[in-house]
């Protein structure tokens, strides 16, 4: 079972994303942890700001990236991120 | 050849700073090496700062405050705000001595961002005497500091077989003080580990029992909401039919800088013969990280002999553990013992076998007297 995802997602104060220069891409740094994140993840997180809805950043990234029906792939990193604690 | 690099070298991304090798406990199940008492010659504050720039540049992205106890460097917020300035994650690996009220606050300043504190059990009994201290009650009182400055905890447990019939009880008390991660980490017999390792040796079935405590525990939590503590249950490897993958693999991700400034793929490194551990007083750490002997001596697969070097096991594990393999065959290059494939498995069968009756000898407690006596001509 997994609980229903939060309206305005936000990513948890206990994760930090960060860009790192030396590897070239966003990461999520956590108590002895660092998650490597691929492009489109980043893009998600980085709109976790709990002031957005699922879809006001579903329609950001589809006009930002010139792509449609994101819906499920943003779904599921959320759902993916509620599981392993880095939304709130 | 100038900007050069190997591209199949990868990036430090862990640096572990040990700033000193003095503690205050006399924990008897300590890695520190043995002889912590002979070595001098600590690095500087600039020195430090020096480390923490050049690892950054290569990649380093976790940075880890240890020891030793590393509230003993009065310089630790200095070395904590440059290390928030160049965008570490830092994390402080602590006993919690030391941690008072107004340290706290400057370390919440500098941009210290999360706090990893030891027991040694949940009673206060054991939590004394294991570190041969009175720490168990100042332990509390961190931990709350800790919450009230709103850092993300992990509390440590070394286990063994004084503390695992514990287990249960040590939960709750990462619960009731509202830790994010308990990290139970059976005992790795390097270090002080070592010479105590027949007092601390378990049975199988204690580790049984503790590990089936720990499963019910994560059980229960699956379905719970609201916060919660994650339980990492280091395995035991000496009961295990293969090896860890001991640092994910020697000079692949972690960067370890000992008190004096010696630079080891692994903090437990500098006992390993034929190793010549460069420092970075004199050597750059690019250079120590892409070329130097000792970081390239165990890279890849090259140097593995059999039963390692045809395994179809060897990128998943690495061979195990260089220092396990030294320790108990006499010989860095061997596969680590705890692998069942290893022909030296049976030395580690024997060596938990025998344990119980090998408790005569009395206990050693860390202290900077018993590393003289145990390296007196060092």
């Amino acid at each position: 079972m997994t609980a229903a995802l939060p309206e305005r997602p936000k990513l948890s104060r206990r994760f930090r994303l960060q860009y790192e220069e030396a590897q070239t891409r966003w990461v999520l740094l956590y108590p002895e942890g660092m998650v490597q994140l691929n492009g489109s993840a980043a893009e998600i997180l980085k709109r976790c700001d709990g002031q957005r809805s699922l879809s006001e950043i579903v329609s950001e990234l589809e006009q930002a990236f010139n792509a449609q029906a994101l819906t499920p792939q943003v779904q599921a990193l959320l759902e993916e991120g509620q599981r392993r604690g880095w939304i709130d | 050849m100038a900007g050069s690099t190997d591209p199949t070298v990868g990036q430090p991304l862990w640096l572990l700073a040990e700033l000193t090798y003095q503690c205050p406990l006399h924990c008897v199940f300590c890695y520190n090496p043995t002889q912590h008492a002979r070595i001098r010659d600590e690095l500087s504050t600039e020195q430090w700062v020096g480390v923490m720039q050049q690892a950054r540049l290569l990649g380093a992205a976790q940075l880890g405050f240890s020891g030793g106890e590393p509230l003993l460097r009065d310089d630790l917020e200095e070395l904590v705000q440059e290390a928030h300035r160049l965008g570490y994650y830092t994390n402080l690996i602590t006993s919690g001595v030391g941690l008072t009220p107004a340290r706290a606050q400057r370390l919440k300043d500098a941009g210290l961002d999360h706090v990893q504190l030891s027991f040694q059990d949940s009673t206060k009994e054991l939590n004394d005497f294991l570190s041969h201290t009175k720490t168990f009650d100042l332990k509390q009182r961190v931990a709350k500091l800790i919450k009230a400055h709103d850092w993300p905890m992990v509390m440590n447990c070394v286990l063994h077989r004084h503390n695992l019939p514990h287990v249960g009880k040590i939960i709750e008390m990462a619960v009731a003080l509202e830790a994010e991660y308990l990290e139970l980490a059976n005992t790795q017999y390097y270090g002080w580990a070592w010479v105590n390792r027949d007092h601390l040796m378990p049975t199988h079935e204690e580790l049984r029992e503790a590990e089936a405590v720990v499963n019910r525990f994560r059980a229960e939590q699956e379905g719970k909401t609201g916060p919660k503590t994650r339980v990492l249950f280091v395995v035991p490897d000496y009961f295990e039919e293969r090896p860890k993958a001991c640092m994910n693999g020697w000079g692949s991700v972690f960067l370890s800088i000992a008190p004096d400034g010696l630079a080891m793929p692994c903090h437990n490194a500098r006992d390993l013969p034929g190793l010549q551990l460069p420092n970075v007083k004199d050597t750059p750490i690019a250079e120590i990280w892409q070329r130097s002997n000792a970081f390239n001596a165990f890279r890849g697969d090259s140097w593995m002999k059999a039963p390692c070097r045809s395994c179809d096991e060897r990128h998943k594990d690495f061979g195990g553990c260089r220092c396990q393999a030294f320790l108990i065959t006499g010989d860095p290059t061997e596969a680590d013992p705890v692998c069942s494939k290893s022909p030296h498995h049976e030395k580690v069968v024997q060596l938990v076998k025998h344990a119980p009756g090998k408790r005569t000898i009395p206990i050693v407690f860390r202290s900077d007297a018993e590393s003289r006596l145990l390296h007196p001509d060092a």
